[in-house]
């Protein structure tokens, strides 16, 4: 199941990148080539892929990743507009450190999604994970350095949609 | 028409590369330095993208200019913790104005207690 899994995706991926409809006509060549290296990257490295196969097929965490999308995008361009802020300003007004905060989920690649999303939103960064799903984030505005309180600022605005996608 | 807004959102993204160049520059440690390079690049990069995609219509090109905004997205941040992790690890401080470093405390605890563990 997660070969198959993986080779589908691989295969969307090929199809995707190669664009074999020229002119309305398919290039079989290009396909037969993609099924073979899908089939080799699905049998080979589905081991070192995420162990959590089952979202790609489930049309209710497919959802809600896509309802997660335009979350994510709105956070992205606030956090943007915060940085130029923060470079442009005569007096920079940054007050970094390093907080921690902490996260129910438990699957790697909902720690993983959580901790990308940390990154690329105002003014977090997150440095390590540690046990227990603690994650260490870099603020560059600290507000508060209790980690029930941070938690609450930093993590928590994602990890409703996240824990419906992963968990 | 397609063309205005393709050009127009290369136009934005480029800026936000240019203001996130500048944020390199100026901000102090190498944390804060991050935070500037990941967030404006990754947005510039991915708004420079979709503006190609969109000046180019329909195809290949487009195709392909949106499965590179994926994966942009998918690395760059990924890239950003393993520069951070290993900057912390080699050594470097963070900026001397800096509030709170919860991750060096933590740190220190967990070799006090190795050795202290070692010692009994």
């Amino acid at each position: 199941m997660r070969r198959l899994v993986y080779f589908g995706l691989g295969f969307v991926v090929w199809i995707v990148y190669t664009w074999p409809f020229v002119d309305g006509k398919i290039d079989i060549q290009v396909l037969v080539a993609g099924l073979i290296a899908s089939a080799v990257v699905a049998v080979l490295f589905h081991e070192i892929l995420p162990k959590e196969h089952y979202i790609f097929v489930s049309p209710v965490r497919i959802f809600w990743f896509l309802v997660y999308l335009p979350v994510l995008f709105y956070y992205i361009v606030v956090a943007n507009l915060d940085v130029v802020y923060r470079a442009l300003h005569p007096r920079m007004p940054i007050h970094p450190g390093i907080v921690k905060i902490k996260t129910n989920l438990s699957s790697d690649s909902g720690v993983t999604a959580l901790a990308n999303s940390i990154t690329l939103t105002p003014g977090t960064l997150t440095v390590d994970v540690g046990e227990e799903g603690v994650l260490y984030v870099h603020w560059i505005n600290v507000k508060a350095t209790d980690i029930e309180e941070t938690t609450k600022r930093i993590g928590k605005r994602f990890e409703w949609f996240l824990e419906k996608v992963f968990e | 028409m397609t063309e205005i807004t393709g050009y127009t959102l290369i136009t934005i993204g480029v800026l936000f590369d240019v203001f996130g160049c500048i944020g390199l520059v100026r901000f102090p440690d190498v944390y804060n330095r991050l935070q500037a390079a990941t967030k404006c690049v990754t947005l510039g990069t991915c708004l420079l993208l979709a503006g190609v995609a969109i000046a180019c219509g329909s195809g290949s090109i487009s195709a392909k200019a949106l499965v590179c905004i994926v994966f942009i997205v998918l690395t760059s941040p990924t890239a950003a913790h393993a520069i951070a992790k290993g900057a912390y690890s080699f050594g470097v401080k963070l900026w001397k104005e800096s509030v709170v470093d919860m991750y060096g405390e933590d740190i220190d605890n967990q070799s006090q207690e190795d050795s202290s563990t070692k010692g009994a």
